[in-house]
């Protein structure tokens, strides 16, 4: 049983109401930092807890607070990100819907630290009835004098809002969320300047996931240095992850980092195995953006090591090999799936949601999306596969937002890993509309030294 | 010596200049000139915020700083990023950023109808120019190209969405230089259009300029719609007294009529001042203006290829490789075709050639 932090107290009867989230121990946190410590203790203590963002990119947090520039006079903000779009990603709905109030705790610790005296949850507009939880949650905080002013007679101030998105994913991108906050086109601003120099009205601001905002509160009960211990390398504390597709127990799982892939798929304490007793074909382990591994590489590293369930391990040996950990959308592909329909699938998602700002992306999203849709339904030609590749490199790096390359990797990782399925499609496109291609040799062992080498 | 502004030295492309803190890449680039500028298609600088958008004018940034000499991970949008002290940029000589731009033309081409030749920007069109100078001959792209219902935005600014690369330009300009903005863009991702959501005229007095900005034919004039081509017309720098705009435009006329009003652009395609409506779309005869004299045009434009009258006949090569006989001619055109007689010398038709140029030689009216 893997070390719970989050979702420890998360089934416990009537955890959303205040009374009981109170009895079990909570708002602890909230006490010990407004009591006995300065912001800038809690910020170093976020530091020393390691802590990375689980929203995808998997920055430090408390280096992120800590870049937050504080000039005299003008309002600092936290804003919180909840625009939980990732396809494959629905652990802060879960972590929301059942235990709100760690989320409110751990926003008013983090604006205590920030200095943030206006705080903001930006959230999905399709979770509406996430919005009621949340501002029961809020209001009942307040109730009880740990929002509103002077909060526990520490003389910080701090009101927390929650703002429904109106369902664009790009607003889950900080700067295009910042934007939608104030009430214009979510469109990701150019940086620099960064969030925490010109942010929300110009201000500086952080932005944060639900899930860092949530651990800052285990971080406050148990120091930040025990928490650090908790996990391995850089991969401190517990990370929640939301497995789904072909799996007998698909949900929200938290897990200390410690564990490996297979043991993650395979043991009942997690997914339980691939449904109805078929094989591993492939996996995205961080949400759709993050390239697809087959199961070989999923399992094992190129260097023949296990693969385990931390951001070292799923990056080891970077794209050509690896992956990432992302937001924790853990998507598991069985044996009849089809990766070529698996990221056409994925392809109109982006081409879907790209803003339109800049070109590359804009362009290039409903051009891969087409071409995929011609191997798909049998009319590609051979040279569609190396267009896509082309198209995908045009898009990567060159956009203003990370939304292009989260629209390319998976359409590079699915051509790098599974190029003969592409093949196959164009070279038997009358097959390829009754059958899948089937597992082929993607769980084969790697040849013991897969490492390239000249 | 505390008034002197801090001076950054910067080197492009092996070129090393000094700028003033809080320069972009691009406008030291600028400073440079000629090749060494990166194209830009969004970025306007006239415009606040404007620019980052179209990504051609990505660069390397080989070395950030002398304090930070590392290089930049990605390609940087020039526009929109600040030189530093001891920065090296590479924009020509990286064959990383060609391919990047190449790239992006592509893209920006692939929805792009291509129909220049019945397009009133043609010639004086900035993605014309990028295409020459960054594009391939061929397009990838196999699929119907994007189409969007038709708006209309009044009498004078005709809107072809299609054209449209959504630099923003039009968007920015009605922020900066009006005080109500009826259009933006509407939708996202490839569907995203400049609209006005409700149908309706943009009116203001100083709404035109956005025919300007526009560096494609997405908004044009349409008063001067199908009118003429540019290179036909004469650009001549003129001035009238404005109680509202500086009223220091570019005349573009054949002959003695005007045919078009525009503001006088520098060598970046910029607009110098804004002009107002009146004057670009009310004063159209030669009377209502002081002429200053002929607009500088690059001799590289097509509107500069403006000599049709007295041009030197082609030099005729091929009597003199095949040891001085003609070439067997096999058809001559001029007995079948009913135009393009051999006896009008196209050089003294000014203007482009007209059917009728040539019925008049055959039957000249007897007056």
């Amino acid at each position: 049983m893997g070390k719970k932090l989050l979702l420890e107290k998360a089934h416990v009867p009537g955890i959303r109401n205040y009374d009981v989230y109170r009895r079990e121990g909570g708002y602890r946190a909230v006490e010990k930092a407004l009591k006995t410590m300065s912001p800038d203790q809690v910020t170093e203590e976020v530091k020393k807890s390691g802590l990375r963002g689980r929203g995808g990119a998997g920055f430090p947090a408390g280096m992120k607070w800590s870049f937050l520039a504080k000039p005299e006079g003008v309002p600092r903000y936290l804003v919180c990100n909840a625009d939980e779009s990732e396809p494959g990603t629905f652990k802060d709905r879960y972590l929301m819907e059942f235990i709100p109030h760690l989320l409110v705790e751990g926003l008013i610790v983090a604006s205590y630290a920030l200095g943030s005296n206006r705080t903001f949850i930006y959230i999905r507009g399709e979770y509406a009835w996430i919005v009621d939880i949340l501002e029961q949650a809020i209001a009942e905080a307040k109730n009880n004098g740990w929002l509103g002013k002077n909060i526990l007679g520490s003389g910080f101030d701090c009101e927390i809002y929650v703002q429904r998105g109106a369902g664009a994913y790009i607003c889950g991108e900080e700067t295009a969320l910042i934007e939608s906050l104030e009430g214009k086109r979510g469109n990701p601003r150019i940086k620099p300047p960064f969030p925490a120099v010109k942010g929300l009205w110009d201000c500086p601001t952080v932005v944060n996931n639900v899930e860092t905002i949530a651990a800052v509160v285990p971080i406050m009960n148990i120091t930040g240095e025990e928490y650090a211990k908790i996990g391995v390398g850089k991969s401190t504390g517990t990370k929640l992850i939301s497995a789904c597709g072909n799996i007998n127990k698909p949900g929200v799982y938290e897990i200390d980092m410690t564990i490996s892939v297979e043991e993650f798929i395979y043991s009942e304490e997690y997914c339980g195995g691939i449904a109805q007793g078929k094989r591993l074909k492939a996996c995205i382990p961080g949400g759709s953006s993050v390239p697809i591994l087959p199961a070989n590489l999923l399992l094992k590293t190129a260097k023949g090591e296990n693969r385990m369930m931390n951001y070292e391990s799923l990056s080891d040996g970077g794209f050509a090999t690896g992956t990432m950990m992302g937001s924790g959308g853990f998507i598991v592909l069985d044996e009849d799936q089809c990766v070529v329909r698996h990221t056409l699938t994925l392809a109109r998602f982006y081409r879907h949601e790209s803003c339109g700002q800049c070109s590359p992306c804009r362009e290039g999203t409903g051009w891969m999306e087409k071409i995929l849709k011609n191997i798909e339904y049998g009319k590609g030609k051979k040279s569609d596969i190396d267009l896509l590749w082309d198209i995908q490199r045009k898009i990567e790096g060159n956009t203003i937002c990370p939304l292009g390359d989260a629209a390319a990797w998976p359409v590079a990782a699915a051509i790098r890993h599974f190029r003969d399925e592409f093949e196959w499609h164009v070279q038997y496109p009358n097959a390829a509309q009754n059958r899948n291609y089937g597992l082929a040799h993607y769980a084969d062992p790697l040849p013991v030294v897969a490492a390239p080498k000249a | 010596m505390a008034d002197q502004p801090k001076l950054f030295k910067v080197t492009i492309d092996n070129i090393t200049i000094e700028v003033e803190a809080g320069t972009s890449i691009l406008n030291a680039a600028r400073m440079i000139g000629g090749d060494v500028a990166p194209p830009a298609m969004c970025y306007y600088s006239k415009l606040k915020g404007s620019g980052g958008k179209c990504r051609t004018c990505l660069v390397e940034v080989a070395a950030g700083s002398t304090a930070d000499p590392r290089p930049m991970p990605k390609l940087v949008a020039s526009c929109r990023t600040n030189v530093m002290d001891g920065m090296v940029v590479k924009n020509i000589t990286s064959e990383r950023v060609q391919d990047a731009r190449k790239g992006v033309v592509e893209l920006l081409l692939i929805n792009h109808p291509l129909d220049c030749p019945i397009c009133d920007q043609a010639g004086e069109c900035h993605l014309q120019d990028l295409s020459y100078e960054h594009g391939a001959e061929g397009t990838r792209y196999e699929f119907p190209r994007r189409q969007f219902e038709k708006h209309n935005l009044g009498p004078y600014i005709q809107l072809h969405m299609t054209r449209c690369i959504l630099c923003y330009r039009c968007v920015f300009t009605a922020d900066q230089l009006t005080n109500k903005r009826v259009h933006g863009v509407l939708d996202r991702g490839d569907h995203a259009e400049i609209a006005t959501y409700i149908e309706k005229a943009l009116d203001n007095d100083f709404i035109g300029n956005v025919i300007d900005v526009c560096p494609v034919g997405a908004l044009t004039d349409k008063t001067f719609r199908f009118k003429n081509r540019v290179w036909f017309l004469k650009p001549e720098d003129a001035h009238c007294s404005c109680s509202k705009c500086s009223g220091k435009v570019t005349l573009w006329r054949r002959g003695d009529e005007v045919f078009r009003v525009t503001g006088r652009k520098d060598q970046w395609g910029e607009v110098q001042d804004w002009i107002c409506n009146e004057c670009r779309f009310e004063k159209k005869k030669t009377s209502d203006w002081v002429i200053e004299g002929p607009t500088k045009v690059s001799r590289h434009s097509v509107i500069s290829a403006n000599h049709y009258v007295d041009t030197v006949k082609p030099h005729e090569a091929l009597p003199e490789v095949m040891g001085g006989r003609n070439p067997r001619l096999l058809m001559d055109i001029h007995s079948i075709s009913e135009v393009n007689k051999p006896e009008i010398d196209l050089s003294k038709i000014q203007g482009p050639a007209h059917s009728n140029d040539f019925k008049k030689s055959e039957k000249p009216k007897g007056q």
